[in-house]
């Protein structure tokens, strides 16, 4: 093959082709294919016409579920992104070599861990009789008949948090080790603090990875159907879960379909900007 | 930071109380699920379990229980998924790896569209286009949703493999007298064969811990180890639900920690390129 690759392009490029038309094929057949179909279903009228009123029907029913699920994505994307700055940001510029270490050691046991079981885990772990409102009352910190249950939407962001910031960590603790460690120890040389270095030095050059990072949990977060459906699967809830319902109770593919469209819009934009970043970075390669 | 103007004493002590912090917040929820999975008897307003026991193990367990159906047919269609991924993943990764090709950049996009769409219509559809040719409920049809996705990471890491294996190795053993598959063989294919392994590893997980398209396209008769574990929570058997999460934890966890040993910095540092 690598004669053929150094001395022939047009025949390097047929078999080129050649190897990459089974994977092709996968991803069109089982991806694009069902995906495109998903726009078509949305706007077929029983009759075959064309027609919004499916997506009328979901924004009658299903408006605050739209705006809730939005919220939760939005406000969980923002806590894994300070979560994983403070992480990354102290495995790089932390002092002590040991409390660095434990960081390393303990931050990533989430990070394969799969939804269902995070879901799995938070409802036991938040819910009125869970260990963290035993050791809340254990320790004092609020009365035994003030413990609540947290396993409504703010159960869904801390298991969305708790399992996704590792990921995030991992790819920014990445992107700071491979700074240039002469700008740091310039600043810290003339006396910057940290936190200062942090945010004016660390920080810019690594806003890439970061956002890349984040716009694939805010796109992964908005299809989790167990999540939501473990901890939260009473209204106002999230749109995937609408879904599921919608097919599973009344086999409203239309519907569900029009539902899934406008959950493709809210990704669209962080789809847009990480598309965006992943071919600026394999130009520059 | 503000610590730096505290004394040497005082900041050790918000270091330690920190780092516990931490910890709790890491471990307490895995603790928790530990705990269920060995109580026979708890409720509210008691802090530990009334009694433990391997009441609910022996249940899991027992040679015709559910539990280990479904982590067979979960190992099998991840087997199959992993097959079937690397099968056309790695001729893929090699042509974009190795050869010079037209739209290099937007095949590689192409191949990222799954981490990159929220996965749910194209669940949906397939599972109504299944169900209209009989695939719905079948093995075949959960594998074939699988490795529709789990082909991502295994296009993208094979690819990375098998670039970042030295071209030079290749042209001494061509000038050697080996024919070009004897080559790809025996130098190009172990070279590249942590990177495979570890994008293996990732389809298998991948498949093992795959709940929505499952859900969609599984049922009735396909019942897998994440499905199994949902249907029990929600069923509010808290111990059968723990015990099957913990049974899940374990290749999660294990992989965190090797992950290191089979994605070499080098095969990473090609991610993408």
């Amino acid at each position: 093959m690598k004669a053929i690759a150094t001395r022939n392009p047009i025949a390097d490029r047929w078999v080129g082709l050649a190897l990459l038309a089974p994977a092709l094929a996968v991803i069109l057949v089982f991806f694009v294919a069902p995906l495109a179909m998903s726009a078509v279903v949305a706007f077929r009228r029983k009759d075959g016409g064309l027609t919004l009123e499916h997506f009328a029907k979901s924004f009658d029913l299903y408006t605050t579920d739209l705006l809730f699920t939005l919220a939760i994505v939005l406000a969980s994307t923002i806590l894994i992104g300070l979560v994983a700055i403070a992480i990354a940001g102290y495995l790089t510029l932390g002092e002590n070599p040991r409390a660095v270490a434990i960081l390393r050691w303990l931050y990533r046991w989430p990070l394969f861990i799969p939804f269902v079981v995070a879901g799995q885990v938070m409802r036991t772990f938040l819910a009125k009789n869970g260990m963290l409102n035993h050791v809340l009352i254990g320790t004092g910190l609020i009365e035994p008949l003030s413990a609540q249950s947290l396993l409504d939407w703010r159960g869904i962001v801390v298991a969305f948090v708790w399992k996704q910031a590792p990921f995030v960590t991992l790819l920014l603790a990445g992107a700071m080790a491979s700074i240039e460690t002469q700008h740091i120890e310039a600043a810290r040389n003339l006396g910057a603090r940290r936190l200062r270095v942090l945010i004016d030095i660390i920080l810019p050059q690594v806003r890439g990875t970061l956002l890349v990072g984040l716009v694939l949990s805010f796109v992964t977060m908005l299809s989790v159907l167990s999540v939501p459906l473990m901890i939260n699967p009473n209204s106002p809830t999230m749109i995937t879960v609408d879904v599921a319902y919608r097919i599973n109770t009344f086999g409203d593919y239309a519907v569900a379909n029009a539902l899934c469209l406008l959950s493709l819009i809210l990704a669209a934009g962080g789809a847009w900007f990480y598309l965006h970043h992943a071919v600026e970075k394999v130009e520059r390669a | 930071m503000t610590a730096l103007s505290l004394p040497a004493p005082l900041r050790s002590v918000l270091r330690a109380i920190a780092l516990a912090l931490f910890a709790f917040a890491i471990f307490g929820p895995l603790l928790n699920l530990l705990l269920w999975a060995f109580a026979e008897r708890w409720y509210f307003p008691n802090k530990l379990p009334l009694e433990f026991g391997l009441t609910f193990w022996y249940r899991v367990f027992q040679p015709r229980g559910n539990a280990l159906a479904s982590l067979g047919t979960s190992v099998w269609i991840a087997v199959l998924t992993v097959a079937l991924s690397l099968a056309v993943a790695v001729p893929a990764g090699y042509a974009l790896g190795r050869l010079r090709l037209p739209w290099r950049s937007a095949i590689l996009l192409l191949f990222l569209l799954p981490q990159a769409v929220p996965n749910l219509p194209v669940y949906v559809n397939i599972a109504q286009v299944f169900y209209q040719i009989g695939l719905n409920g079948t093995i075949l049809g959960v594998v074939l949703v699988h490795a529709s996705h789990g082909l991502v990471l295994a296009v993208w890491i094979a690819s990375a493999a098998f670039a970042s294996v030295d071209v030079s190795l290749e042209e001494a053993s061509r000038n050697l007298g080996a024919s070009p598959w004897t080559c790809f063989r025996t130098v190009t294919l172990p070279l590249a064969a942590p990177g495979l392994i570890a994008s293996a590893i990732f389809v298998f997980l991948e498949s093992l811990d795959e709940f929505t398209g499952t859900y969609f396209v599984g049922v009735p008769d396909v019942t897998t180890l994440p499905l199994l574990m949902f249907n029990a929570s929600m069923g509010g058997n808290y111990q059968i639900a723990s015990i099957t999460a913990l049974l899940l934890l374990i290749p999660s966890i294990g992989f965190m920690l090797v992950v290191e040993r089979f994605l070499k910095a080098d095969v990473l540092a090609m991610v993408g390129r």
